[in-house]
């Protein structure tokens, strides 16, 4: 069971990654980013029947920053949506050198 | 004769005035310091900032365009108000204390002289005045030695200075740096004390290079024209090649002889081999050093050029003091010379060949200082005749007399420059108040002037009874009696053995002798005698120069006149008490002179002295009979509708163009490499280019290559940090 876990775990992660990687929308990229955490969680969860409860505490406290970050990141992309009238991240390269 | 024997408080000179030496060179220093706040409180109050000094200011301003077009005088009368110039207004009070400081010092020095006749000087006075420099093995005081020799130098020094800040109170009397001139006149005698005063070389060489400023700061004292300033920079220039020599003496003594002070350093070099090649190396650096004082060959253009200060200094630090330091240095360094014969030879040899090239470049000068510039640069050749061959006495007692004699010719031309520039310009006439082809027939609008300055020229020339005759007369004796049994005649010069030498070198001496006459003659005779070549306008404004400038004169005449019977030879013994300068510098030189001439004193056959006396009479009427015969004054015109000379007396009046071959040997190759490799190539190439340029374009690619990385997309962004990642982990996972 633990190990059927960890490959779900490790496959939600990949695509995460790979959605954060070559996706375009800021807000596609953010849902990406958020799957990745949840991965982490399912890994901490799963790990927690081997290492005790520490993990479970774990996931309470990335869900709780993934909450705040949902806020903060949602929030920046409506302020640069406003600004620049898109989420494509292709478009806003502010910081080019 | 070692000094450390003697402690300072037991010398017999302790208990007299002598202990107050140290404020010899103090009294000047004061004068400076006082002179040196005036002048620029002068200069400060004289702003255009300021309405009430409008006036004066104005007059500064005309003052200043006098210096621009005149050569020398800052003469009165070039106001057309007639209203006379307003003088500094510190005038007064430097008047006071310029020529002041001078007479209080020349008055101690005499009561120095006074008490050093007193008392027994075997031993010289040094007085340690501080801890100067203790580095390792090196001790140094600041310490300031009095014997009969430094005694000499110091009573001409403050003797002929004192007569010259009198004449400068005068001479200088409207010029608007009147306080700046007498500050500068009072640090340089100041240093020339240092230098003659000094106990050890190093305090010597601090005065050497003091002299060598002040001469610096008052050849380009009118520096608003170029060319004085460019003589200026001229004469410190090849002043610095000479101390190079003077330094490396100075290292060569330390690393041989582990002493700088001058009585060890003597005491100790009798104890090197004799002749031998560091004693040799040391005495011909040391004469470096002097031939860049002294304008000597190869150092000797400078100081021509020297004579675009003002008179005064011209007569002061040109003439009778600064030059003759190098003499000076080779009397006080006589232990070390008369341990190399070589190096005598040498100095004897530059010194003869010196005076015949300055003697005939003389004869075909215009300017008339510049007739007594390369008159100064002979004189001294001859002094540097006496003291190389070991007649130390002889050189020093020509210097001596030269102060009188030249300080009065120097003098002299700078009352007839001062008379010619004042009425130039009554008349706004530009032409040149120093060419003696402009002059003529001065003696009787000038006749003071006159007289004394023919005193002058028959001391120089060497006429029975005049100063020069006796000083002049001893160095070519003491030449021939050196010929044979001395060390010098036993050695040789570049394979020509040391007899022959001195006898080309005694030849040479009577042929400068003719030709000094014929110069000077030449110079009195365009200048004071024949019709008057000034135009109309100028003619009645000619006259002779205030009692202040006529006043010197007249004592440096007397002294010019008399100042041989200081050391009458024995041959003359009728006539005053014989050998005086020779009896009190004996404690000083006569051991190194003695060694010259193997122990015993030189001889020569009376009748054999006395056809050489002879000779050198007839030599000096002779040479100012033919330039009497010869040059005709009434068929002189001036400067501005003279020929172009040709043929061997262009070569003569452009000295041997020695200035023009130094310019393409020397001055402009330096240049060039300075200009092409050092500024172009170096400076603008490697530091400029590679190292400032170079590294502002290395930082600006470094920069332009991180810009590159950030594309502002944050897809790359994420690419790079997923590539970190994986290459951190692998890093630890496959370790």
């Amino acid at each position: 069971m633990l190990v059927e876990a960890l490959a779900l775990s490790a496959v939600l992660f990949s695509i995460g990654v790979i959605g954060v990687l070559t996706r375009r929308n800021a807000i596609i990229i953010f849902m990406c980013v958020e799957l990745m955490l949840n991965a982490v969680n399912l890994s901490f969860v799963a790990l927690s029947k081997l290492y005790g409860a520490a993990g479970q505490v774990f996931v309470v406290f990335t869900m709780t920053v993934a909450a705040a970050e949902a806020a903060v990141g949602l929030a920046i992309i409506i302020a640069i949506f406003r600004h620049v009238k898109t989420v494509n991240l292709q478009n806003i390269n502010l910081l080019k050198g | 004769m070692n000094p450390a024997l003697i402690p300072e408080g037991a010398h017999p000179l302790a208990a007299t005035v002598a202990r107050f030496v140290w404020l010899l060179p103090l009294l000047p220093l004061l004068g400076f310091l006082i002179n040196g706040t005036l002048a620029m409180l002068g200069a400060a109050k004289v702003g255009p900032a300021d309405p009430s000094a409008d006036h004066g200011h104005g007059h500064g301003d005309a003052h200043a365009q006098d210096d621009a077009h005149g050569h020398g005088v800052n003469g009165h009368g070039a106001h057309d108000d007639h209203h006379p110039p307003p003088r500094h207004k510190f005038a007064g009070i430097v008047s006071l204390i310029g020529p002041g400081v001078l007479l209080a010092a020349f008055g101690l020095a005499v009561a120095c002289f006074l008490a050093m006749r007193g008392v027994e000087m075997e031993h010289p006075y040094v007085v340690t005045l501080f801890q100067w420099m203790p580095v390792g093995d090196l001790h140094l005081d600041a310490s300031l030695l009095l014997d009969p020799l430094s005694m000499t130098m110091v009573l001409v020094v403050t003797g002929v200075g004192m007569l010259i800040h009198v004449f400068s109170v005068g001479y200088m009397q409207d010029d608007p740096g009147y306080p700046r001139y007498f500050a500068y006149l009072n640090l340089f005698v100041f240093f020339m004390l240092t230098l003659v005063l000094g106990a050890s070389y190093p305090l010597l060489f601090v005065g050497w290079e003091g002299v060598g400023l002040c001469s610096y700061l008052l050849i380009g004292f009118w520096f608003s024209e170029k060319a004085n300033a460019d003589a200026g920079k001229k004469a410190f220039i090849v002043n610095r090649i000479g101390d190079f020599g003077f330094l490396v003496a100075m290292f060569l003594m330390f690393a041989n002889l582990g002493t700088l002070d001058i009585g060890r350093v003597a005491a100790k070099a009798a104890e090197l081999p004799f002749g031998g090649v560091v004693i040799t190396a040391m005495a011909l650096f040391l004469f470096l050093g002097c031939t860049g004082k002294s304008a000597q060959i190869p150092l000797h253009v400078w100081l021509p050029d020297a004579m675009a200060g003002p008179t005064p200094v011209s007569a002061l630090i040109h003439a009778a003091t600064m030059v003759t330091a190098g003499v000076y240095l080779v009397a006080r360094a006589s232990g070390i010379f008369s341990m190399a014969p070589v190096a005598q030879l040498t100095v004897a040899s530059v010194g003869a060949l010196t005076a015949l090239v300055a003697a005939t470049i003389g004869l075909k000068q215009w300017d008339i200082k510049k007739v007594l510039a390369y008159s100064t640069v002979s004189q001294l050749g001859y002094m540097f005749v006496g003291v190389g061959v070991g007649a130390y006495t002889a050189g020093i007692f020509h210097l001596v007399t030269h102060a009188f004699f030249k300080a009065l010719l120097f003098l002299g031309s700078g009352s007839v420059i001062f008379a010619m520039h004042a009425a130039y310009h009554h008349t706004h006439n530009h032409d040149d108040a120093q060419d003696m082809r402009n002059m003529g027939g001065l003696k009787q609008y000038m006749p003071i002037t006159f007289y004394l300055m023919w005193i002058a020229t028959l001391a120089i020339a060497g006429i029975p009874l005049f100063s020069g005759f006796f000083s002049k007369d001893e160095i070519l004796a003491s030449v021939f009696a050196r010929v044979s049994h001395s060390t010098l005649a036993e050695s040789s010069l570049l394979g020509i053995p040391g007899s022959t030498v001195l006898l080309i070198v005694y030849g040479i001496g009577l042929a400068v002798a003719l030709l000094t006459a014929i110069y000077m003659t030449r110079m009195m005779l365009y200048t004071f005698h024949g019709p008057n070549r000034t135009g109309e306008g100028e003619r009645p404004h000619l006259t002779e120069a205030p009692w202040v400038m006529t006043g010197p004169l007249v004592v440096l005449g007397v002294l010019a006149a008399i100042g041989g019977w200081i050391n009458v030879p024995e041959l003359l013994g009728a006539i005053g008490p014989v050998g005086g300068l020779e009896h009190f510098l004996e404690p000083v030189v006569g051991q190194a002179s003695l060694r010259t001439t193997l122990g015993a004193p030189p001889h020569v056959a009376h009748q054999t002295e006395l056809l050489l006396v002879g000779a050198a009479i007839a030599i000096a009427i002779t040479g100012i009979a033919i330039a009497v015969w010869r040059l005709k004054p009434a068929a002189l015109v001036p400067k501005k509708e003279a020929p172009a000379s040709t043929g061997i007396s262009r070569v003569l009046e452009n000295k041997y163009f020695v200035d023009e071959g130094y310019d393409a040997a020397f001055v402009q190759p330096t240049v060039s490499v300075s200009r092409a490799v050092l500024w172009k190539g170096f400076d603008a190439g490697i530091i400029d280019g590679l190292f400032v340029n170079g590294s502002a374009l290395l930082a600006r690619a470094f920069g332009w290559l991180g810009s590159q990385l950030q594309t502002g997309q944050v897809g790359t962004y994420a690419w790079v940090l997923l590539i970190g990642v994986i290459t951190l982990l692998g890093a630890f996972t496959l370790r």
